[in-house]
């Protein structure tokens, strides 16, 4: 049977998230009221069949490892594959490769060691919660070299303007990427080929020193290349700066997209954590919210997230806001359009304010 | 691998008196608190007072409850050499047979207890709802010199009818032991909490085991046949909240009890955290226009409509105009539009049809609801509203 392996590839993206990267890779912000950026496209992998993934971890990787640990809750705990988190720590003095490519150089053991005959390579900032067996049996199936995974927005958003577009012929051979502007079927950064052929890139895009594989190995190659895309039309999102992050948060108080999100397939796994049932006392007002577990309510929270073990006492109004862990928001307290990062206290009768554009945002640890 | 004190963890009890509620599952297993099962209280007391090994004793409808302790790994009792064991009854060369008894479930598994060579064994069972640090219980035991500690409950005298009561002399020695007493001459209740010295305990197993007409039961049997011999039986006073969830009644009671301020502290103490299974599922949503106050809610619940002084487990969905109040939803439940409900329970994954209205009044016992009653309550009052006062 064949089968995939998976490559979650954090060496090229960077800390788009303001304050909320100040401390931690992008692939480790809270999002949805309990998940990582990353918990998306690791459950797609781990329900997807596929028994060992590396992560190519860029900097300020801390929290992502506090938050991935042995890979247990991902199922990835296991004597056959598992969880590979493989930062940058190198010091080959033969090695002249540069960008993500180093990864792939100063990490050939895992392509090699690995059973899989393919490799599914996906960064974090694409959010969806789907299986890649379809893709995979497509790319078989079309007897490609290259399998892009893209999606079609009804009206384009400005995250997607850094994003790249596919052009395709009526066979869905891929026969153009660029990042023109008008409106067409956007790259989701998911690709799927042989592990042979990757290894083959890598090899020639450093040999020819080059700095991104994606760029230098497959989109210059696209003459030589049979590169197929795969359209997907699941719910799904596209993360990449502070608007797009609270925007896309915000779109799951709709039942709609929160359902299409949750409940269309799987369930996202992520980092347990231990906590009780939310608790809403007597003078609690809740609508369209989202609210993880551990939180104790007394006060007032409209159209807002809060994550688990959030204290809102009783006078307070939350609004439009999102609220991470083990915040606290004191009496009388009023947050309109505000993004609290972990571990915040925000003092009695204290005002905060952004805009839908431009939500405020707190980074961890503070008191307001 | 030598260890000073076994715990024997009695999980096989049929629980009778809870009806629906244990129709298909074992006691211990039955859903509590709006994320955990009656028995994690008891395996969290485990952890928090660090007594491991522990032997868990199964027998009655074991699937689920099977499925939740697994290896133990939530309560960190997944370990080497010394974490926990599920004993469930057994055949051996020369037959076997179910465990018979609360005691007699023990003496089948002397060979589990003698691999450890302990001095104590703990023996407790995975019915009631209570933080307890047994590990200070052990310390008072070896201190007092004692062969057995029984560990008791101050209980209003009003009650004392209603447990097994034990009298003692002013340095806590018991002298007799009354099951449920119509007049009571002390009002300490033992909690089921037990700590034996082996050597003694094992004496008076073998004894029981050879008796024809004995009942194999720790209350019934061997508590009486040490007290008889003499031998140096304290108790040991406990001091908190402690339920038995033994009728539908006292489980409803129970998670009204964690609306109280002060009680609350049972599922929140960050001192003594009570742990379980996580739930995988996304947080829950608070619908527009959805009231939800005095409730715990856990993730993946959908509300639209009311909620109060309720305790909704995962994946429930409250429909639109629907009020929910006094209740206990379990996981999975389904409760469609305009419906009504006071003071029931909800079983896992029953779908409450649009329109339904159940209100219990305080004088009744609440109602469980399950698919096939819900069904029967349907055809029975079609159309008109049920209202149980």
């Amino acid at each position: 049977m064949k089968t995939m392996m998976g490559l979650i590839n954090l060496g090229q993206e960077h800390d788009y998230l303001n304050e909320l990267t100040y401390f931690r890779t992008g692939a480790s912000v809270p999002f949805a009221g309990r998940y990582r950026l990353i918990d998306f496209t690791l459950s797609n992998m781990t329900r997807s069949n596929i028994y060992e993934v590396a992560i190519f971890a860029g900097n300020k990787y801390r929290s992502l490892m506090d938050h991935l640990g042995t890979g247990a809750d991902w199922d990835l705990d296991k004597r056959h594959g598992g969880l590979f988190i493989l930062p940058p720590d190198w010091n080959d003095p033969t090695d002249i490769s540069k960008g993500d490519l180093r990864y792939f150089h100063n990490n050939f053991d895992y392509f090699e060691r690995g059973k899989s005959e393919y490799v599914l390579i996906s960064g974090s900032q694409f959010i969806t919660s789907t299986v890649y067996d379809d893709m995979f049996q497509f790319h078989l199936d079309r007897d490609a070299d290259v399998t892009l995974l893209t999606t079609s927005y009804p009206d384009p958003l400005p995250e997607h303007r850094s994003c790249i577009k596919v052009k395709m012929d009526e066979k869905s051979w891929v026969t153009c990427l660029c990042n023109e502007q008008e409106n067409q079927p956007v790259f989701s950064g998911v690709y799927l080929l042989s592990k042979q052929l990757l290894l083959e890139l890598v090899k020639e895009c450093i040999a020819h020193h080059k700095e991104n594989l994606f760029k230098d190995g497959i989109m210059a190659n696209l003459e030589r290349l049979k590169i197929q895309a795969y359209q997907y039309d699941g719910y799904s999102s596209v993360v990449n700066s502070i608007e797009s992050y609270y925007r896309h948060n915000m779109a799951l108080l709709e039942a709609s997209s929160y359902q299409e999100l949750f409940f269309s397939g799987n369930n996202v796994l992520t980092k347990v954590n231990n906590q009780p049932p939310t608790n809403y006392h007597d003078t609690a007002k809740v609508s369209k919210s989202l609210i993880a577990t551990g939180c104790e309510i007394d006060g007032e929270v409209t159209n807002s997230i809060l994550f688990h073990n959030v204290k809102v006492a009783q006078g307070a109004t939350v609004k439009n806001s999102i609220i991470m862990q083990h915040c606290q928001i004191e009496e009388g307290v009023h947050l309109e359009n505000v993004i609290l990062d972990k571990n915040v206290t925000v003092t009695k009768n204290q005002a905060l304010k952004g805009t839908k554009e431009q939500p405020f945002v707190v980074a961890k640890r503070r008191t307001i | 691998m030598k260890k000073e004190c076994v715990t024997m963890l009695l999980a096989g009890g049929v629980g009778k008196r809870l009806g629906l509620l244990t129709k298909n599952l074992a006691k211990p297993a039955v859903p509590f608190g709006g994320k955990y099962r009656i028995i994690d209280f008891t395996l969290s007391n485990c952890l928090n007072s660090r007594m491991f090994p522990v032997g868990v004793l199964t027998q009655y409808s074991p699937l689920k409850l099977h499925q939740h302790i697994g290896v133990g790994k939530p309560w960190d009792l997944d370990r080497m050499h010394d974490g926990l064991t599920i004993l469930s009854p057994f055949t051996e060369t020369h037959g076997g047979n179910w465990y018979e008894g609360t005691a007699d479930a023990i003496t089948k598994n002397i060979n589990y207890i003698d691999n450890y060579d302990p001095e104590y064994v703990l023996v407790i069972s995975g019915d009631h709802i209570y933080h307890m640090d047994y590990n200070q219980m052990l310390s008072h035991h070896k201190k007092s010199g004692a062969d057995v500690t029984i560990s008791v409950l101050e209980v209003p005298w009003k009650e004392t009818s209603r447990f097994g009561i034990l009298n003692t002399t002013d340095d806590l020695r018991i002298y007799e032991f009354e099951e449920k007493p119509i007049h009571a001459k002390s009002n300490l209740a033992s909690m089921g909490v037990y700590i034996f010295n082996w050597k003694v305990l094992k004496e008076y197993l073998l004894e029981d085991a050879s008796l024809e007409n004995s009942d194999h039961d720790f209350g019934e049997n061997i508590l009486p046949a040490m007290l008889a011999n003499n031998r140096r039986m304290y108790a040991y006073r406990f001091k908190g909240y402690w339920k038995d969830v033994g009728t539908i009644e006292s489980y409803w009671e129970a998670h009204m009890d964690l609306f109280d301020q002060d009680l609350a502290q049972l599922l929140r103490n960050k001192e003594w955290p009570v742990y379980s299974h996580n739930s995988l599922l996304p947080p829950q949503l608070i619908e527009d226009g959805a009231i939800v106050r005095e409730s715990l809610i856990n993730n993946g619940c959908v509300i639209k409509g009311t909620v109060e002084q309720s305790v909704l487990f995962e994946g429930v969905t409250v429909g639109k105009g629907t009020r929910v109040s006094k209740s206990i939803i379990h996981p999975g439940a389904k409760i469609g539009e305009n419906v009504e409900l006071e003071r029931v329970i909800v079983q896992e994954n029953v779908t409450i049809p649009a329109g339904t209205t159940i209100v219990v009044g305080m004088d009744k016992e609440p109602v469980v609801l399950s698919n096939e009653n819900i069904n029967q309550f349907k055809q029975l009052f079609a159309g008109k509203k049920i209202k149980l006062a």
